[in-house]
């Protein structure tokens, strides 16, 4: 999955950058305080721009190349924005064996992108995700933490639907 | 809580909030299953007709059936609504609650009872049961009760003679006794120790440990708390899957109310023991359920593994002897220390003692989560608790273990579930994963599946797994693409030694099972693939082909008009053709097809 450095601009504003700061205060000098501290980072920016990864740096003494070893080595840490609607597609064996590679390509089809990229005007992006859980539910997707479940390749467009019309 | 004097009033006077004598006690599962199926208005509505009578709990167990409403009136026994609705739990309200009489088209039936009956629960003993964000219902359920024994004056010894004695061993899959685990930790020379517990369930389609921490989280606490009285630790952390937000929210509700009462921190119920615990979140690394690569990601690096030994129980978080074990595991240790180790070693077989928690996922009737004694055979699991596969397809294999365990064929379908019997038919217990696929299933196909997973989820330290996994993933695409020869039969299992014997950790080392087991098992539909480049269960593409029956063909043009590709012709009323050189294969043109004249070969 490409996790490459984003050419969108950054736009934190300040009250994001002092909860940041927060984070990295009451983070330091414990030990492993580089999980919490980004994990709090992409919650405070919904992804790690560089901009918060230089104050993690120098907040917590770790070079910009440990960050980012750490940062790549996660699939949830982030450098990219994600689109404004997350749709997350579970491929967990359960899922999987359910049909959920038909489910995955008809979401793709229905928004014009690839799963781990955002859709070209920004609205939304994919995520084909492990196992969530809910396999009772399965093939299953979740968008923007409302899960669907049973579904089948037909229910996706009028599912779809619901968030392109806001 | 200052003495364990305390706890006990207190449980006295908290049972009544369990069966309360004088009003209704409904029950809402509310664990992410069951919110993922709309239990969330159900319990509004609930709540709004009848306030605190209405209780949220966790996972009841039967995924098909969410949202699932119990109801328990004083002194009758409990009813059971499934498929529940905002429009349904009125009707509830009004004829059963108010009107007393229950409303049978809504109750859970025949399949339901059948899917309890033969379950015996242990970890799962009050998931479903108490109101997981309420310590009182815990400390109602005898909660905190061995650790108060604990502190009474029960030595660390005792506890850990008693765990060993009970035969408990480690639920997260490799089965190592645990008391001999505890002892370990206990004897390593050193002043300071870790308790960690691995709630970092990655394997897809498991979800014991998630329902554990959703429905019973103080049950875990407990044990943890327990495990550092007597290997002599004060801290503890609890490392869980971010993906679980509802699980970290419980657990986070939980310690604080344990806090509170000084069942956790400073001086516990007045003693001169004291443990703590933190949570932390794993950030989507498969390779972080390795016990040392989970260490790693807690010290806050890159979760690689390390090679043992040392042992954690030697060496381990922050370079101290840690005690590291599983969800279900920590589960089980207040109910055997208050039981005694007799309770858990008369259940189960000879060297498997207890029970087993199982997410039932896949091609099963009935999707859930069941805990049964070990021994008990896979039929019994899939065919009477599960119900069989749906639909009236014929039951192929089950797959337990996950991307590190093996596909079991029908023809075994009688194995007891016990470690070593599941090991030696080329699979493992696993972590309780056990997904079950029917004659639609391609087993070449699932072992690619997971040969994917672990290409992705590969932590690229050590080349064997790097390089290992790609080039077995690489192989099984070639020979469900039909290029496959038989020689690339043998290079698999060639392969597959190699990653075995050489791979730096667990991940590594069982990547290859999904391979060696659907190939010991499943040889034919190999040989299939690579000799006669047919896929037996139509599901590779490229080996399958589409053709019209012409005597079956009405000529009624849907399928022309369906297809994407253009690839079918014919004039109305006459039979159709596909052309397979444009033909991609779709298989729109076999779903829609009213007269069953297209074939899939």
């Amino acid at each position: 999955m490409p996790n490459t450095v984003t050419v969108v601009p950054f736009q934190g504003t300040q009250e994001q950058e002092k909860e940041l700061l927060e984070a990295i205060e009451a983070h330091a000098g414990r030990p492993g305080a580089a999980m919490p501290v980004l994990q709090k980072a992409q919650a405070i920016y919904g992804y790690l721009p560089e901009e918060a990864l230089a104050r993690i740096s120098a907040g917590l003494g770790l070079t910009m190349s440990e960050l980012y070893g750490i940062v790549s080595f996660y699939a949830q840490f982030s450098v990219n924005p994600k689109g404004r609607h997350q749709v997350s597609v579970c491929l967990g064996t359960a899922c999987y064996v359910r049909g959920a590679a038909a489910i995955l390509a008809a979401v793709e089809d229905g928004l014009g992108c690839k799963a781990g990229s955002v859709s070209p005007d920004g609205k939304f992006s994919i995520d084909a995700t492990r196992c969530i859980g809910a396999c009772g539910l399965a093939p299953v997707i979740i968008i923007d933490g409302d899960v669907y479940g049973r579904l089948t390749p037909d229910d996706i467009p009028g599912i779809l639907k619901k968030y392109t019309e806001d | 809580m200052k003495t364990p004097a305390e706890l006990a009033a207190r449980r006295e006077a908290a049972k009544a909030k369990l069966s309360p004598p004088d009003r209704p006690r409904v029950l809402v599962g509310m664990a992410t299953c069951g919110l993922a199926a709309g239990a969330g208005p159900v319990y509004d509505t609930l709540k709004e007709e009848l306030g605190d009578a209405v209780i949220l709990t966790g996972c009841v167990g039967v995924c098909r059936f969410e949202p699932l409403v119990e109801v328990i009136m004083p002194g009758k026994p409990k009813v059971t609504y499934v498929s529940m609705t905002p429009e349904k739990a009125k009707r509830v309200v009004a004829e059963h609650i108010k009107g007393g009489a229950p409303v049978a088209e809504y109750e859970i039936g025949e399949d339901g009872e059948a899917f309890f009956a033969g379950q015996f629960r242990v970890a799962l003993r009050n998931c479903g049961v108490i109101n997981p964000e309420d310590i009182d219902e815990y400390i109602a359920a005898d909660g905190y009760e061995a650790l108060a024994g604990a502190l009474s004056g029960r030595s660390p010894a005792d506890i850990i003679s008693t765990v060993l004695n009970s035969g408990l061993r480690g639920r997260g899959g490799a089965g190592f006794p645990t008391g001999r685990k505890w002892q370990f930790a206990k004897d390593a020379p050193g002043d300071e120790k870790y308790i960690v517990c691995n709630a970092d369930e990655g394997d897809p389609g498991a979800f014991m440990d998630r329902s554990v921490l959703e429905g019973d989280p103080h049950s875990v606490l407990e044990a943890m708390a327990l495990a550092g009285y007597a290997v002599g630790s004060s801290q503890g952390y609890i490392y869980v899957r971010a993906e679980y937000p509802t699980a970290v929210a419980r657990l986070n509700t939980a310690i604080a109310q344990a806090k509170e009462l000084r069942l956790l921190g400073q001086s516990i119920m007045g003693s001169s023991f004291s443990f703590d615990l933190e949570i932390r979140l794993g950030a989507g690394a498969f390779v972080c359920g390795e016990e040392t690569a989970l260490l790693t990601s807690i010290e806050g690096n890159r979760g690689e593994p390390r090679p043992r030994p040392p042992f954690p129980a030697v060496k381990g978080l922050f370079g101290k002897p840690t005690l590291l074990n599983n969800v279900e595991t920590y589960a089980n240790i207040p109910w055997l220390l208050t039981k005694g180790a007799d309770a858990l070693n008369s259940v189960g077989t000879a060297t498997s003692k207890g029970t087993k928690v199982f997410a039932l996922g896949g091609k099963i009737t009935g999707t859930g989560l069941v805990e049964v004694p070990m021994g008990t055979t896979l039929r019994e699991v899939i065919e009477v608790i599960g119900g069989g596969c749906p639909g009236g397809k014929r039951f192929k294999a089950a797959q337990t273990g996950g991307p590190s365990g093996g596909c079991i064929p029908a023809s075994h379908i009688d194995t007891p579930i016990d470690y070593e019997s599941l090991s030696a038919i080329g699979s493992m217990m696993g972590s309780g994963g056990l997904i079950v696929m029917d004659e639609d299933n391609c087993m070449v196909d699932i072992a690619k599946y997971f040969l994917d997973f672990t290409v992705d989820e590969s932590c690229g330290k050590c080349s064997p797994c790097r390089i290992g996994t790609k080039r077995l993933y690489q192989l099984l695409e070639k020979i469900t693409h039909g290029r496959g020869t038989e020689r690339d039969l043998e290079l698999l299992e060639e392969l597959c030694g190699h990653l075995q014997q050489n791979s730096l950790c667990a991940l590594g080392q069982t990547a290859p099972n999904p391979v060696l087991s659907t190939l010991r098992h499943f040889r034919d539909e190999y040989v299939a693939h690579v000799r006669d480049k047919k896929c037996p269960a139509h599901v590779c593409k490229s080996l399958v082909s589409y053709s019209i029956i012409p005597s079956a063909c009405k000529g009624c043009t849907l399928c022309a008009r369906v297809c994407p590709a253009g690839a079918i012709t014919g004039a109305p009323k006459e039979p159709h053709v596909i052309n397979s050189q444009e033909c991609i294969k779709c298989g729109a043109c076999f779903d829609k097809c009213k007269f069953s004249a297209i074939v899939k070969e």
